[in-house]
């Protein structure tokens, strides 16, 4: 017996016999979150499909608790997995309620009639998802974020160990995305239901996952925690984006810096600058920016926006070689726009910079940005 | 609050299925009264009585009830039960609620095998026997379903799908009507009424025949409820359920071949019961789910075909009409509306 409650064994998978991706060997905790991400058409999708044994495996295995999914029957593996499906459900006058309670399938009759027991489940499930006042709506009538926490009840009241979604979280608004994503989380943390799924959105996988795989090529690039996943590095190479415009610290992506010779010299401080940067990008107008402490929350910003950012060491009184590069630039950019700067011990010299500004009439008003 | 509410709304959906089967029942002993009582020889309710009850009465009088009457409404009865059962299966496994053994050219492919299987027993031996007919006709079905089948995988679109059966159709009843034209002898004048879907001229042998296996495929098909439950959510789901779905996809295709095998064997080609009849069900129960909708489809197939029977047989009377042409004029305009309906919605 392994540590692992999931766990793949060289397998590689594909559709009619051609392997897309070969070699995953993923080893996976109970309670454990794992996202797949990486680019469109790279297979997550069919990795996902073939976990599910909705496709055979070409080579290969996975194994639930050290049993091997490609001999178990479909009926015992669907009372240890569930999924919710990118495809749509078919069926025709179902409300949410019948929706939900084709989740006790594994468990009913011969007849598939519910037990009280049964319903219970049913309510409960809806319940955990926040979606029992839809209960007696139609099924085609009701919303996307609500048809996905209709699908996830679904999956719950399956009482599966393990739930495989692909892309929940894809048409859904934010607010419904970090929904499902929360119960998701109480789910595997609570519950210590295994939770398997992929996600476009790279910020949200970040925060909710506790294993990342990356999916890219014809081989499992990398898998591991997302502390040792989301490298700039390795975010851009799997994505194939350019250098820079993916930000570490916020999880998130940037437009490229507009190209051009720097037409505005930014001065600012403790975030001051970052809607001022985003304007001047948004007209495609190139700036530089400084002087920034380097634990500046506009520097993250300038740092992939700005044509140039004059930085300097936290905590340390602004340089003279900082200085004087500030001064150039300004001077070759011509305009100067002060978006505001707290002055402390340390950066005193940001106020004497601003002072030369104004004396070399430099300073530009509020409304020319 | 809404524990309480669910409750009651699932209360009012029962009273809806209740009220359905009553309704179906009671309409089922009404036509086959009616059915009894009417003809072209008139003979009255208290006779018809004392004939059913006490078999007693005038000789030509019995015989008209117990050899010509009963015997069809039976099988209008029973096969029009197994033909809405049928496209019932069909539309399933094809997730199209315009399939049925009609349209796909199920029939057809029966019709074809029975007439060859016909014309040369009458030519060898001069005898066929009612078994003999329904394996023509299983065996017709299915290799026709192969050809629907064949055709669905390099097909995606559902409506060319169709294009495709009523294509087979009309290559099988081209072969049938070929065979037909140069068959010899007075068979050919049974065969070809036959050939157009009557209910004329069943024999009570043939009713054990037909109500066995239709009444046996019925209890299968309610036996598999469950599962055509989940697969009515699309395959991935059902498979993620529990379901086999390769070998449930064989056994919905053997069920539904040999359901429309059946009817065709010894009713001929009958049109649109199995399309209207569930969607009509459907539409009264505002409900999908097969437990409930395979025994009202059975019943309200039953209903329907009786219905239609008694106005071939008395519209024109005495001239028949070919209940195909009756059961088209009822079941035709349902289809029609259900496809402006369904597109309605979707635009």
């Amino acid at each position: 017996m392994s540590d692992y409650y999931f766990r793949t064994s060289d397998l590689s998978v594909g559709y009619g016999g051609n392997v897309l991706i070969h070699d995953i060997e993923i080893n996976i905790r109970a309670g454990e979150i794992v996202t797949l991400i990486g680019p469109n058409g790279s297979g997550k999708s069919t990795i996902l499909k073939t976990v599910t044994k909705h496709l055979a495996a070409i080579k290969g295995d996975s194994f639930i608790a050290d049993a091997s999914v490609g001999a178990m029957s479909y009926k015992e593996l669907s009372r240890k997995l569930a999924v919710v499906l990118t495809e749509r459900i078919k069926g025709e006058l179902l409300t949410c309620r019948d929706v939900v309670s084709t989740g006790r399938y594994p468990y009913t009759n011969t007849l598939g009639l519910l037990s009280p027991e049964d319903h219970e489940k049913v309510n409960s499930a809806m319940e955990r998802v926040h979606a029992l006042d839809l209960a007696d709506r139609d099924f085609t009538a009701i919303s996307d974020g609500q048809r996905q926490r209709i699908l996830l009840a679904r999956a719950i009241c399956q009482e599966p160990r393990i739930i495989v979604l692909d892309e929940p979280t894809s048409f859904l608004d934010i607010r419904h995305k970090l929904e499902l994503l929360s119960i998701l989380r109480a789910m595997a943390k609570e519950n210590g239901i295994t939770v398997i799924m992929s996600l476009h959105e790279i910020d949200l996988a970040q925060k909710i996952s506790d294993k990342i795989m990356c999916v890219s090529g014809d081989v499992i690039s990398h898998f591991g925690s997302p502390d040792e996943i989301f490298r700039e590095d390795i975010i851009n190479e799997l994505y194939k984006i350019d250098n820079g415009a993916y930000n570490i610290i916020f999880g998130s992506v940037e437009l490229p810096p507009p190209a051009g010779d720097p037409k505005g010299f930014v001065i600012s401080g403790c975030g001051s600058g970052i809607p001022v940067f985003r304007r001047l990008q948004k007209k495609n107008t190139a700036f530089c920016s400084g002087i920034l402490y380097k634990n500046d929350i506009d520097y993250q910003v300038a740092r992939k926006l700005a044509a140039e950012v004059i930085a300097e060491e936290p905590f340390t009184p602004i340089s003279d070689e900082a200085y004087e590069r500030a001064l150039a630039a300004m001077k070759r950019c011509g305009k100067v726009i002060c978006a505001g700067v707290p002055i402390g011990e340390t950066n005193r010299r940001m106020a004497q910079l601003i002072a030369e500004a104004e004396k070399l009439g430099l300073t530009a008003g509020r409304d020319e940005y | 609050m809404s524990n309480s509410s669910a409750k009651i709304s699932r209360g009012g959906v029962y009273a809806r299925y209740w009220a359905v089967f009553i309704g179906l029942i009671a309409a089922l002993i009404a036509l086959t009264v009616w059915n009894i009582n009417s003809g072209s020889v008139h003979i009255s309710v208290s006779d018809i009585a004392r004939i059913i009850f006490l078999r007693e009465g005038d000789e030509t009088q019995m015989n008209i009830v117990w050899k010509l009457r009963l015997p069809r409404i039976v099988a209008a009865a029973v096969m029009g039960g197994g033909l809405a059962l049928s496209g019932f299966l069909m539309q399933t496994f094809f997730g199209n609620p315009i399939a049925g053994p009609f349209v796909l050219g199920i029939s057809s492919g029966s019709k074809l095998f029975v007439a060859i299987v016909m014309i040369i027993m009458l030519r060898v031996v001069s005898f066929i026997s009612s078994w003999m007919m329904v394996i023509a006709a299983f065996a017709g079905a299915l290799i026709a379903m192969g050809f629907v089948l064949l055709a669905s995988r390099s097909i995606k679109q559902m409506s060319m799908l169709l294009v495709a059966g009523i294509m087979i159709s009309y290559i099988c009843s081209a072969i049938t009507e070929f065979l037909i034209t140069f068959a010899k002898d007075s068979d050919i004048v049974n065969l070809h009424s036959w050939s157009q879907g009557s209910f004329s001229g069943t024999k009570w042998g043939d009713v054990r025949v037909f109500t066995v296996i239709i009444l046996v495929c019925l209890i299968c098909v309610f036996l598999m409820s469950k599962p055509i439950g989940a697969y009515q959510m699309g395959e991935s789901y059902a498979q993620s359920m529990g379901v086999n779905v390769k070998r449930f996809r064989v056994l919905l295709i053997l069920m539904s071949s040999l359901l429309a095998g059946c009817v065709t064997a010894f009713a001929g080609p009958i049109s649109f019961v199995g399309i209207a009849v569930p969607h009509l069900i459907k539409m009264l129960l505002k409900t999908a789910k097969p437990i409930i909708v395979i025994p009202a489809s059975f019943l309200g197939g039953c209903v329907f075909c009786l219905f239609c029977d008694y106005i071939a047989r008395t519209a024109f009377s005495p001239v028949e009409l070919s209940i195909s042409t009756v059961t088209a004029l009822f079941g035709a305009p349902v289809v029609i509306g259900m496809l402006i309906r369904r597109h309605g919605g979707k635009g």
